[in-house]
């Protein structure tokens, strides 16, 4: 047992930490987060530049680490500074491919930690709410390859990005584990239709209608009709990810709390002496412990068979959830009217730690998922 | 960063397995399990067998008997103990007061009381907390007077664990009322059998006898049953508090409550289905579940910082509050689990040789009383509101 992390992988998290705070101050971040283009190019290019692409993926893909932990740290310093640009996307999508792709299509994985290729992912449907297996989006097979047809729902930077990576069902009814396959297409392909939008926390969304949309053989990623099993793995390091991203913002949530109670006056006294205040400052402090040691478990698991991966996946989506609702309704209270302001930036973290649990699923549908794996 | 137990770790797991296989009389065992009431015997009996092995005080240093586990060994043993059903050993002498004389103690009272403590001989109980001196500790106000070579102690100390049990008794003691309320107290061992002592039972919510309270008039103590220095007993009683403290959260107990609490609603029928298949029930278990796996993995952060030098102070603060929780919510939610069969209360079947068929299922009847009586988690120990106060003090600063 040993709870510290690699020398190299705390070099990569404190030169990630430092760079952020040099570049990516508070003032930046909102100016990004809700431009024109949702994120910085040029941030994402230094990003990629230091090597912080490359860590989410093995060195046999040609990258840098993409172990649990390693995702653990990256995303954790990227949660603490809510940082916008598309690394889930990038996770996700590469993650696929690495997994599925030819040497072809990995080549847009090389590209992708150069920082010159930007994927995104296209699973989630109107319908399907959060559910990994509905796939109501057909893909039929023609003579030279398929015709793509189907709505995706909230596709993160589905109007920044260069390629997507999208499911679409081969064989099988709707709510079907098998007959789902995967496409990779360039995102300016025929019939492609994208209505771009900015979401509430800053950053970007965008419904993908695929409407008869004619892609070659070759455009397919991996075999016909298994693709659930890779989405349901590489959605893992996605939720893995996600709920470091979450705890890293949660301890900067925390940590502004403290210091306001400190300075902040009322009835004489730093409001911190109030007891009310302090008893659910500690509350928020040991849940805070729980998510980081569910992050860990989910890390810790990321490479384990699949059921001990997916209930320490589901685990800690569940956790984190419940957690950065707590922490960001909490820390809103306890600062007051300023609290609700956009000038501070704790409204924003208390956004960003709620909306997560709007993504790869909430804390109700991963305790049902917990649940159910545990039958299993 | 890796979350598995190494070789060693694993190979002392199969070790501590096989002696509970071996050595664990399924006598006590299923008295644990059934959740039936254990006699000094019992636990004398369980004592002796762990003192045989030496393994009794694992964490004492091994010139006095103990075997020098590193914080992860303690924890493995103490997860191993718990699933295996056996008896919680009393922590007062092996715990407590061990560590302190070992720190604090003349080199006479560590050679003349450690050894009692292995060989069972004493059977130690803990004077802290009195009436008016709870959660305010540094209040209390029992006395004791210098008078020759003897300090002459009045006054009252309540919820004593097991006192009815013991000979002895370590016992804080106000020797001052100058200064700070925390200087003026000491740390002195109190022959239970002195006259002047009474020891009253307190009935607790679920009928049992576990707690007393100890009253004390004029009762003369050798001014050599001083530990350390007068007056500095505070933090002596401080430094016991934070000892031993990285298994307070109980993940063991916790581990084989949640076994016990899934065998129960997989053999309970709702609506035709085991309950734990339905969806309200299924998410209080899930919930739990996952608290008490983060929970594992944060004592396991508090041990490894703490076998790297750390001291666990604030921290099992924490453990004590999650720790309690999950255990509160676990006998809750066995108590659920029964359904109307949690009603029937039978006293006498928790004793051995009760030998009428049970009411409803075999493991119904003590789970209500259970739930009651684990209402104390929350309290003792320094209630988990003292520890939020401990938590924003030393941790958040405020």
């Amino acid at each position: 047992m040993n709870f510290e992390h690699s020398d190299s992988r705390r070099m990569l998290a404190d030169m990630l930490g430092r760079f952020l705070n040099e570049r990516y101050g508070f003032e930046e971040r909102n100016r990004i987060a809700y431009s024109e283009h949702g994120y910085s190019r040029e941030v994402w290019q230094e990003l990629a530049d230091l090597g912080i692409v490359s860590a989410l993926f093995e060195e046999s893909d040609g990258g840098l680490g993409g172990a649990g932990f390693d995702l653990a740290v990256v995303f954790e310093a990227l949660g603490r500074a809510l940082v916008v640009e598309p690394f889930l996307n990038v996770l996700l999508a590469g993650k696929l491919i690495a997994r599925r792709g030819n040497d072809e299509q990995k080549r847009l994985l090389i590209q992708m930690m150069a920082g010159s290729c930007i994927p995104a992912f296209a699973h989630y449907e109107p319908e399907g709410r959060y559910d990994l297996h509905h796939v109501a989006s057909t893909a039929r097979a023609t003579a030279d390859g398929f015709v793509l047809d189907g709505h995706k729902s909230v596709v993160c930077f589905g109007d920044r990005s260069d390629v997507i990576v999208v499911s679409a069902r081969s064989d099988g009814d709707i709510d079907a584990i098998d007959g789902v396959s995967l496409f990779v297409v360039p995102a300016d392909i025929a019939g492609l239709h994208i209505r771009g939008y900015a979401n509430v926390d800053g950053g970007r969304g965008a419904e993908l209608h695929f409407d008869a949309v004619k892609v070659g053989a070759e455009h397919r990623l991996g075999a016909l009709g298994d693709a659930h099993a890779h989405i349901e793995e590489a959605v893992a390091a996605g939720i893995l990810a996600l709920s470091a991203q979450s705890l890293g913002a949660m301890e900067m949530a925390k940590n502004a709390t403290v210091d306001y109670f400190k300075t902040r006056q009322q009835f004489g006294v730093p409001i911190g002496k109030f007891q009310a205040l302090q008893h659910r400052m500690a509350d928020i402090l040991l849940e805070i412990e729980q998510s980081r040691s569910a992050v860990i478990n989910a890390a810790n698991a990321l490479a384990a068979d699949r059921r001990t991966r997916e209930r320490a996946a589901s685990a800690a989506k569940y956790t984190l959830g419940r957690v950065g609702t707590l922490v960001a309704e909490e820390t809103v209270q306890m600062h007051g009217g300023i609290g609700v302001t956009w000038e501070l930036p704790l409204g924003h973290y208390a956004k960003c730690l709620t909306m997560v649990d709007h993504q790869l699923g909430d804390e109700d549908h991963h305790l049902q998922r917990f649940i159910a794996l545990g039958r299993g | 960063m890796d979350l598995n137990f190494n070789q060693q770790e694993l190979a002392f797991r199969d070790q501590v397995r096989s002696f509970l296989e071996q050595k664990l009389p399924h006598r006590l065992r299923d008295k644990m399990r059934g959740g039936m009431r254990l006699l000094k015997s019992d636990m004398d009996e369980w004592q002796g067998l762990l003192a045989a092995q030496g393994w009794l005080a694992p964490g004492w240093p091994a010139q006095y008997g103990g075997v020098e586990w590193d914080p992860v060994q303690g924890f493995i043993f103490d997860n191993e103990c718990a699933l295996a059903g056996a008896p919680r050993v009393a922590p007062f002498g092996v715990s407590m007061l061990g560590p302190v004389l070992i720190k604090y103690g003349t080199e006479a009272q560590r050679a003349h009381y450690l050894p009692r403590i292995l060989d069972g001989s004493d059977f130690w109980c803990q004077g802290y907390s009195e009436p008016g001196a709870g959660s305010d500790l540094a209040s209390l106000k029992t006395q004791a007077l210098r008078d020759g070579d003897d300090y002459v102690v009045n006054g009252q100390k309540t919820w004593t664990t097991l006192g009815h049990f013991a000979n002895k008794m370590f016992c804080l003691v106000r020797t001052s009322n100058e200064g700070k309320r925390q200087q003026g107290i000491s740390f002195l061992l109190i022959d239970m059998t002195t006259p002047g002592i009474e020891v009253r039972p307190i009935i607790t919510i679920d009928g049992n006898h576990e707690v007393n309270e100890v009253f004390f008039t004029d009762v003369r103590v050798p001014v050599t049953n001083l530990v350390g220095q007068e007056n500095d007993g505070w933090t002596y009683a401080k430094y016991l508090l934070t000892h031993e403290r990285t298994g307070i959260a109980g993940v063991g107990f916790a581990v084989a409550a949640m076994q016990w609490l899934k065998d129960v609603a997989a053999r309970q029928i709702k609506a035709g289905r085991p309950l734990a298949e339905d969806p309200l029930f299924g998410a209080r278990m899930a919930r739990v579940e996952i608290d008490l796996e983060n929970m594992k993995t944060t004592n396991l952060r508090v041990l490894a910082a703490v076998a790297g030098g750390g001291a666990p102070n604030a921290e099992s603060s924490m453990l004590k509050i999650k720790g309690t929780e999950i255990r509160q919510e676990l006998s809750s939610l066995i108590r659920r689990a029964m359904g109307p069969y949690a009603q029937p209360f039978v006293p006498e079947a928790l004793d051995e040789g009760y030998n009428e068929p049970p009411i409803g299922q075999a493991d119904a009847m003590p789970v209500a009383s259970q739930y009651f009586v684990n209402r104390k988690m929350s309290i003792y120990g320094g209630s988990n509101e003292i520890q939020k106060n401990i938590i924003a003090k030393t941790i958040l600063e405020l």
